[in-house]
């Protein structure tokens, strides 16, 4: 069997250059494509071998006291003998550090969990983190389904709570799938559906004190909006319009 | 000649690269003593044109230089090399047999080999992706070449490094590494 599907496509998916809804896709025609699963892992394979063969040869140091010479002095001083921080390194360092401040921030603000707001804004954080640590190749479902009686059960075991599952596609919310996600220590199921061309997360874990009841929010051009039903506390999140995702909201509650 | 900040922003953004630079010119060149000429002709080149570069990704700035070097030596030394550009129409992709694929092992002097053997655009390019590591927009912007044509060449230079790996071993065919 020859699958049709674009080979480009394979090779950008494993090189992680699809966007989150073409890595969903391609996703979903992996599921029942074998010819491209088995490709897939004849490039993960050829892959890895290159990486443990060692193949990358590094400049001599030769080449470097040629470039001395040859090169006006003042380009590089002798003594110079590591690189220093390369512009890739120096980005890298700034987003490390930027994690780091952020991190600093996130905890701070758990400190302040008196203050209801911040702790709104905390939550938010990790929400929205959540919610883009999910776009990344590969992380969107783990049960690939648009079928709520195929993603509904497939919680069962994994969770100690039965979700409630359901599919919006005739009112523009198709299932896309689910899968676990863990939301500031706790397990939350992650219902994922489509809106035009947007990915909206349905985080639903099981209520506790102190949740938010009915609030919405904006942060880093992310709108979320969290309810209780039931016993539970839902978390709607996506890029798209607020009103997109109050829509959702009211499907939910829609008996 | 280049102002006493430029000396330093050269130093700083593009003489760390210089393994970037050496490795892509020893694998499209094929041989060390070569890659350390046209090395060090590249950063010669990249040291006198740098003040037109401002600001930007140096890295890639700087192995765009290299291999256009590369493979002006290629033809200077008319080194025999498969120098047509990749072409979808006169190069259909061969079929190839996934059970087969998942099956197959590769050790180290056979992927030297058979990364050699590939054509000097595909060498090029599955050095820049699997051994520098960069993206299909740095590969572009080096090789200048659409994206699109940057990921049909990958796919395609996979496959042929793949089917060559799969060809018998001939013998004594070992170059340095």
């Amino acid at each position: 069997m020859t699958c049709d599907l674009s080979q480009t496509r394979l090779h950008a998916y494993f090189d992680g250059e699809l966007d989150a809804i073409g890595a969903a896709e391609f996703e979903r025609h992996l599921e029942s494509c074998p010819d491209c699963d088995m490709r897939l892992a004849a490039e993960e394979k050829l892959r890895s071998a290159l990486a443990g063969a060692q193949l990358y040869t590094r400049a001599p140091e030769t080449l470097r006291r040629k470039l001395q010479i040859s090169l006006p002095k003042a380009a590089i001083p002798p003594e110079v003998r590591d690189p220093k921080p390369s512009v890739a390194n120096s980005w890298r360092w700034l987003a490390i550090a930027a994690t780091v401040i952020l991190s600093v921030l996130l905890g701070t603000q758990y400190l302040q969990k008196l203050n209801h707001h911040s702790q709104q804004q905390a939550m938010a954080a990790v929400i929205v983190d959540a919610h883009l640590r999910s776009l990344q190749p590969g992380h969107l479902e783990d049960v690939i389904s648009t079928d709520q009686h195929t993603v509904k059960p497939w919680f069962d075991g994994k969770i100690d709570f039965a979700p409630p599952v359901r599919d919006f596609a005739n009112d523009g919310f198709p299932l896309l799938g689910g899968r676990l996600d863990v939301i500031d220590s706790r397990t939350a199921a992650a219902l994922v559906y489509g809106r035009r061309k947007h990915i909206v997360n349905v985080f639903v874990e099981k209520a506790q004190p102190g949740d938010s009841q009915d609030a919405s929010g904006e942060l880093q051009g992310y709108h979320w909006v969290a309810w209780q039903q039931n016993g539970f506390t839902f978390t709607a999140v996506s890029d798209t319009a607020y009103g997109d995702l109050d829509q959702l909201k009211q499907l939910f509650l829609a008996p | 000649m280049l102002e006493q900040e430029d000396r330093a922003r050269f130093e700083n953004d593009v003489m760390p690269h210089r393994d970037a630079a050496y490795n892509l010119a020893r694998w499209i060149l094929r041989g060390r003593a070569q890659a350390e000429d046209v090395t060090q002709e590249a950063f010669l080149r990249a040291y006198r044109s740098f003040a037109g570069f401002q600001t930007g990704n140096a890295r890639a700035w700087l192995l765009q230089i290299v291999r256009n070097c590369c493979f002006t030596w290629l033809q200077q030394n008319h080194v025999a090399e498969e120098m047509t550009e990749f072409d979808e129409q006169t190069m259909p992709p061969k079929p190839e047999n996934p059970e087969s694929l998942a099956m197959a092992t590769y050790d180290r002097e056979r992927l030297q080999r058979a990364l050699e053997d590939l054509p000097a655009h595909f060498r090029e390019i599955i050095v820049l992706r699997e051994l520098e590591g960069c993206s299909y927009k740095e590969i572009a912007a080096i090789t200048t070449r659409p994206i699109g044509t940057v990921m049909s060449a990958l796919a395609r230079a996979r496959q042929q490094l793949r089917t060559i790996l799969t060809e018998p071993v001939p013998k004594g065919a070992s170059r340095d590494l």
